[in-house]
């Protein structure tokens, strides 16, 4: 029997001997793992991006604004009337089954002093659930409570990026802070979230009690009423339920007739973000499928050029055979070499999608996302394509007439 | 039993419908020891009959013994074996890998009987020494001679201390001299270690250094001469 050690010195011998054809052959190798690798990547990340941004906007949320109205038969935007009120968000609380949180906002723009620093940022004034449906988590101090909003003590939980433009390197804690030219007390440090999908900085932000804000930031002209409210269902499958249930409550409590057009929307931003998450699933999906028609191509040219191998060196095979070597040990040497060579073609075009998707990543400010998984699915498809276009070529020459084989010029 | 003991062998080969008989119920035996000379035009049959000796093709009709073993039944793995513990090929063509050097392919057959790295250089070493090579080892065919190149064909048909060398007109690319050398190694290999050799060839010269030859013509044996020289007796 011969020895492994001496199968594999042969195949690497005859590869090294036609460099620029093992070149070539592995270079479609190299590019098929390549693109997959790359695909596969750009395809998990981007999902991954969209999986984060589901976890930081808080999950099952839901975002009930004021409707638009018709005035004089023009349409217009979304909170053009300010028909929602602290009482509905009350309502929704705990009348809807389905909806485990709801907090409302007063909100603006507004410029922010601390010091010889100012910022101008999004204060929010809002109820102590507000942590709950979006899931913050506070790195030091505390949210707004319930007595804050009660007695509309004049304090803010600021987010990193206010923290940042603000303070530098001092801690905030304590600290008062203006808003619109009226002191605040720094209670709390909210921990970093990010940007939104649609680009937008979650941590440039300071909450402030409701009431303080009603009262003494955002006065509306109608008392009572809030910018918009946000909801928590209980869980993914009970969005839709909660969303109902909101829409029927609030036409109920706005005395919305069966024929008349809801003077709110509801979005369900979870459902939107799942849906964007599903569709960049089947792109990758899709892209990896178009990356592996390359792989099969690479395959293809392996198997072209073992082919030729074989024939090229009949001559090589016969003079095996006259010494000894039986059919399996001549099937062996020419499995081995072709496994060669697409698992040295796995490997440089991992590295070459490892690359390339590090330079797509940098370049889209996408989260890079190669997984151990997709590179060793990807090192083992290639071995697989080595075994399964070079067992034609290794067959064929294991099945050559010794006789012929030697005649062969 | 003698060696190699041949009962009625016939080999056809087909073409479509068309039938060739190449060679038509020989029988023959060769002892341990002998240096049998193969003579005969081109098409007469001793290639095939070279072939089936050699294991490298099985008969369509009769029996051959290889050292009392019936090997006209088996199959590629049974046949490959025997061609490599049995059976030291010679060829015109030298069939020397060029991309080996001579050590390399005097290692071959070994490689395929197994045997392990060390053992190998150094059998190979000590045979390509025995044919005048023990210089030239790292060389590759293209940097030898044609009588060198055919040397260390030589070394590589004894490395496994084969039972029969089989040469298929190992003269025929040489000049005389080389012819000359290769044929005083075979010679001396039979003088001395008594190893069966069984050579084809067209030349007479050649032909005088085996001590039996054999005339194939047309598929038959038409002179064996152990037999004309009873004849000539008789």
């Amino acid at each position: 029997m011969i020895s492994v050690s001496s199968v594999i010195n042969i195949a690497l011998r005859s590869l090294i001997v036609n460099k620029m054809r093992t070149f070539l052959a592995i270079l479609g190798i190299i590019i098929g793992v390549g693109a997959v690798v790359t695909m596969v990547a750009i395809g998990t990340g981007a999902s991954s991006k969209i999986s984060q941004q589901i976890a930081s906007i808080g999950s099952n949320l839901i975002l009930i604004l004021p409707g638009a109205t018709t005035q004089g038969g023009i349409r217009m935007g979304h909170g053009t009337l300010q028909t929602l009120t602290m009482s509905d968000a009350e309502a929704i609380a705990k009348e809807c089954p389905a909806v485990v949180s709801v907090a409302p906002v007063i909100s603006g723009t507004a410029q922010v002093v601390f010091g010889n620093q100012n910022w101008s940022t999004a204060v929010m004034g809002t109820t102590p659930d507000m942590v709950i449906v979006r899931e913050w988590e506070i790195i030091s101090g505390r949210f707004i409570t319930e007595q804050d909003v009660r007695s509309g003590t004049k304090v803010a939980v600021i987010g990193q990026t206010v923290a940042e433009k603000l303070f530098g390197d001092l801690d905030p804690m304590g600290k008062l802070i203006r808003i619109k030219k009226i002191p605040f007390e720094v209670i709390g440090v909210l921990d970093k979230k990010g940007q939104t999908f649609t680009g937008q900085d979650q941590d440039d932000i300071i909450y402030v009690p409701i009431s303080t804000s009603q009262r003494t930031l955002f006065g509306q002209v109608l008392p009572g009423r809030v910018r918009l409210i946000y909801a928590k269902a209980a869980t993914l499958e009970s969005i839709s339920q909660a969303t109902e249930q909101i829409k029927t409550l609030l036409r109920q409590r706005h005395r919305i007739g069966p024929n008349q057009e809801d003077d709110f929307t509801v979005m369900d931003l979870t459902q939107m973000l799942k849906a964007a998450e599903e569709s960049t699933k089947t792109m990758s999906i899709l892209l990896g499928a178009i990356a592996s028609v390359s792989l099969l191509v690479g395959g293809i040219g392996i198997m072209n050029i073992m082919l030729v191998s074989v024939t090229e060196r009949t001559r090589e095979i016969g003079i095996r055979m006259a010494v000894g070597a039986k059919p399996k040990d001549i099937r062996m040497q020419f499995l081995i070499e072709s496994l060669f060579l697409t698992t040295i073609g796995g490997v440089v075009g991992l590295l070459l999608g490892i690359i390339s998707s590090l330079m797509v990543s940098s370049i889209m400010q996408w989260p890079i996302s190669i997984s151990v998984f997709s590179a060793l699915i990807a090192f083992g498809f290639s071995a697989f394509v080595g075994v399964f276009f070079g067992f034609y070529p290794a067959y064929k020459a294991s099945t050559l007439n010794p006789i012929e084989a030697l005649r062969y010029e | 039993m003698a060696l190699i003991q041949v009962e009625n062998v016939t080999k056809i080969y087909r073409f479509g419908e068309h039938e060739l008989k190449v060679l038509d119920n020989i029988s023959i035996s060769i002892e341990k020891g002998e240096f049998v000379c193969i003579m005969g035009p081109s098409g007469s049959g001793k290639s095939t009959f070279m072939n089936i000796i050699g294991c490298l093709d099985t008969p369509t009709y009769g029996k051959y013994f290889l050292d009392g073993v019936d090997v006209s039944t088996f199959g590629a793995d049974e046949l490959a074996e025997i061609r490599n513990k049995k059976i030291g090929f010679v060829f015109q063509q030298f069939n020397l890998l060029s991309r080996a050097t001579a050590l390399e392919n005097v290692e071959l057959p070994l490689i395929y009987a197994g045997v392990e790295t060390k053992e190998r250089k150094e059998r190979a070493k000590n045979v390509l020494s025995k044919v005048g090579l023990g210089d030239r080892v790292n060389h590759y065919p293209k940097q030898l001679s044609g009588g060198q190149q055919q040397r260390v064909a030589i070394a590589r048909a004894l490395v496994n201390n084969p039972s029969i060398i089989l040469a298929d007109e190992p003269t025929g690319n040489l000049d005389s001299k080389s012819s000359m050398e290769i044929m005083e190694i075979f010679k001396i290999l039979n003088d001395e270690q008594g190893l069966t050799t069984i050579i084809v060839t067209h030349e007479p010269d050649i032909a005088a250094f085996g001590k039996r030859q054999i005339r194939f013509l047309d598929g038959r044996i038409v002179c064996d001469s152990n037999i004309c020289t009873q004849e000539r007796e008789s």
